[in-house]
């Protein structure tokens, strides 16, 4: 791949912020839009524009071609069996709702168990908090390792007879933990429980198979993978998905409406309550298109240069910690001495440096990790070495303005 | 934006108070009211003391945890309201929301004294919560000793 067409591809890059090239490092938050997702979106607001699945006219015929036109692309992309399996959400939250709500609440009781780590985003614990209040099911936590991995014999000790849902993110968003879910998901095949992998965050950076990790669902977000925001994707295994209720009631998804009763649509689209996200999964399509073009191998291998060689400079700087384990996802996660990671972002900023600065909607982890907050720099498909080497040179002025002001 | 740019922000007056913050601690005894306050966003969050007799803040204290911004300006607030009027604790709260917001703000009303230092932050959207954040939680406390 080379690295400057690719950056010519995201208009968004060639600007100045601050008086400074910008250099975004806030991939994990949200990836930018190649200028072929842009006039996709552009083109369909323009050019046919219609609801889908109803009515006759052309434009509907279009845009109903387009939609599940990109529902293919999406099945290809994760290697679905079929596109009945391909559901689409707002996001990698509204997929894990989905699951929780539609199969968790309707099948869990009392005696029951639900297994996570103290790894998972926000949107992989909440939902599970409150399956298990609603049901009286227990929620249990996968250990950490002292690095931020995960041990299998951990996983084995913590998944029981009893459990029925396990939970784990592929990619963490605060580590770049690249958890180990398809061993995970034999051992909870082997207790008969479901396991869903939360893949905001190896979506877009990895190859995933979904049949081959032999996860049961499988829930990621089209804007942090080159596509739009409001656009994502449940992945779930047919024969599990035909026995869950829908999670949303309403127009598009039902076979027949009586006055006190009513039926659904078969799969995928009993999922799929309202006006779908149209605009969205057109736009998530092509940068499906965008992605495969480059090649998501070609795409990884330059975010594990990148990430080395982050790490290896990084490690320059006197009284910066690094969190996480050695082998990761293209992301660092650190903390300077003495100086909070907000003002750490500010300095940045001022530079022309986009990082992110906070919890990283990962409450728990910050409390394992022993701070109330972090900053995190991640790299995707159009970052250089000169963005990091501009983020070290960012990080040494940082060390310098506090260590003069204090 | 240069490294001057962000001296409107970290003053030295500021990183004098995120240093040696003024009031950090627990007022003894069970005479004073407790108030949590976080920022949801971003994790900042502070704990802040108040005793209020006879209408007047007697004491003020904080403790808690979040960048320079937040940390000296709980230091500061907590420094301004102490032996003042409830009334006039919020009418300071107020003129500092506007003061964040890049108002013009009557400087005769009160005197700032060192809150002053904390007006370059209305230039830097992205950091005005971590500002205001012990004026809310003071707000908060206030408002509920009025409410029992």
């Amino acid at each position: 791949m080379d690295i400057k067409t690719v950056r010519q591809s995201f208009p968004i890059l060639d600007q100045e912020v601050n008086g400074h090239p910008l250099v975004y490092l806030d991939s994990s938050a949200t990836s930018q839009k190649p200028a072929s997702v842009i006039e996709k979106l552009d083109e369909y607001y323009r050019g046919y524009n219609s609801n889908v699945h109803r009515g006759v006219h052309t434009l509907g015929t279009k845009a109903t071609d387009e939609y599940e036109g990109a529902r293919e692309k999406v099945r290809r992309f994760i290697n679905a069996n079929s596109t009945q399996e391909v559901i689409f959400t707002r996001g990698t939250t509204t997929a894990i709702n989905t699951v929780a709500t539609s199969y968790g609440r309707a099948k869990l009781g009392e005696g029951d168990e639900i297994v996570i780590t103290p790894m998972e985003h926000h949107s992989n614990i909440i939902p599970w908090q409150q399956v298990a209040k609603a049901t009286g099911a227990t929620l249990k936590y996968i250990p950490l390792q002292k690095d931020g991995t995960i041990s299998l014999e951990d996983v084995e000790e913590t998944v029981t007879g009893n459990t029925k849902v396990v939970a784990v993110m592929h990619v963490s968003n605060v580590l770049g933990t690249i958890n180990p879910v398809k061993e995970i998901a034999e051992i909870a095949h082997r207790h008969e429980a479901v396991m869903l992998v939360d893949g905001a965050q190896s979506a877009p950076h990895l190859k995933v198979d979904v049949q081959d990790l032999d996860c049961d669902f499988y829930a990621f977000s089209g804007h942090k993978m080159c596509g739009p925001t409001g656009i994502g994707v449940l992945y779930g295994k047919r024969t599990l998905l035909n026995d869950m209720e829908p999670f949303e009631f309403g127009g598009e998804m039902i076979d027949f409406v009586n006055l006190y009763d009513s039926t659904w649509k078969e799969l995928p689209w009993k999922f799929e309550g309202g006006t779908p996200i149209i605009g969205g999964a057109i736009g998530l399509g092509a940068a499906i298109d965008f992605i495969n073009e480059i090649g998501l191998e070609e795409i990884e291998a330059h975010e594990h240069r990148l990430v080395d060689y982050a790490m290896d400079r990084m490690r320059e700087i006197d009284g910066l910690t690094i969190y996480g384990p050695e082998e990761r996802a293209g992301l660092v996660t650190y903390n300077l001495d003495d100086v909070h990671p907000h003002d750490v972002a500010t300095v940045l900023d001022a530079e022309g440096i986009a990082v992110r600065a906070g919890h990283h909607c990962a409450q728990p982890l910050m409390r394992w990790l022993d701070v109330s907050a972090t900053a995190r720099a991640s790299f995707y498909l159009y970052n250089t070495e000169e963005d990091i080497d501009r983020l070290v040179e960012g990080l040494q002025k940082t060390k310098e303005y506090f260590g003069d002001v204090f | 934006m240069s490294f001057n740019n962000l001296d409107t922000l970290y003053r030295q007056v500021i990183m004098d108070h995120y240093k040696n913050p003024r009031n950090r601690g627990m007022i003894e005894g069970d005479d004073h009211m407790s108030i949590d306050m976080n920022n949801p966003t971003c994790g900042d969050r502070i704990q802040l003391q108040l005793q209020v007799e006879d209408g007047m803040v007697k004491d003020a204290k904080f403790d808690g945890e979040g960048c320079s911004i937040s940390m000296s300006s709980a230091s500061m607030m907590t420094q301004a309201v102490k032996g003042k009027r409830v009334e006039d604790a919020l009418a300071m709260s107020k003129l500092f929301s506007d003061m964040m917001q890049g108002k013009e703000i009557d400087e005769q009303e009160f005197d700032l004294g060192d809150i002053e230092a904390l007006q370059g932050v209305s230039k830097f959207p992205a950091r005005i919560k971590c500002a205001t954040l012990a004026w809310k939680a003071m707000e908060k406390g206030v408002d509920e000793q009025g409410q029992s």
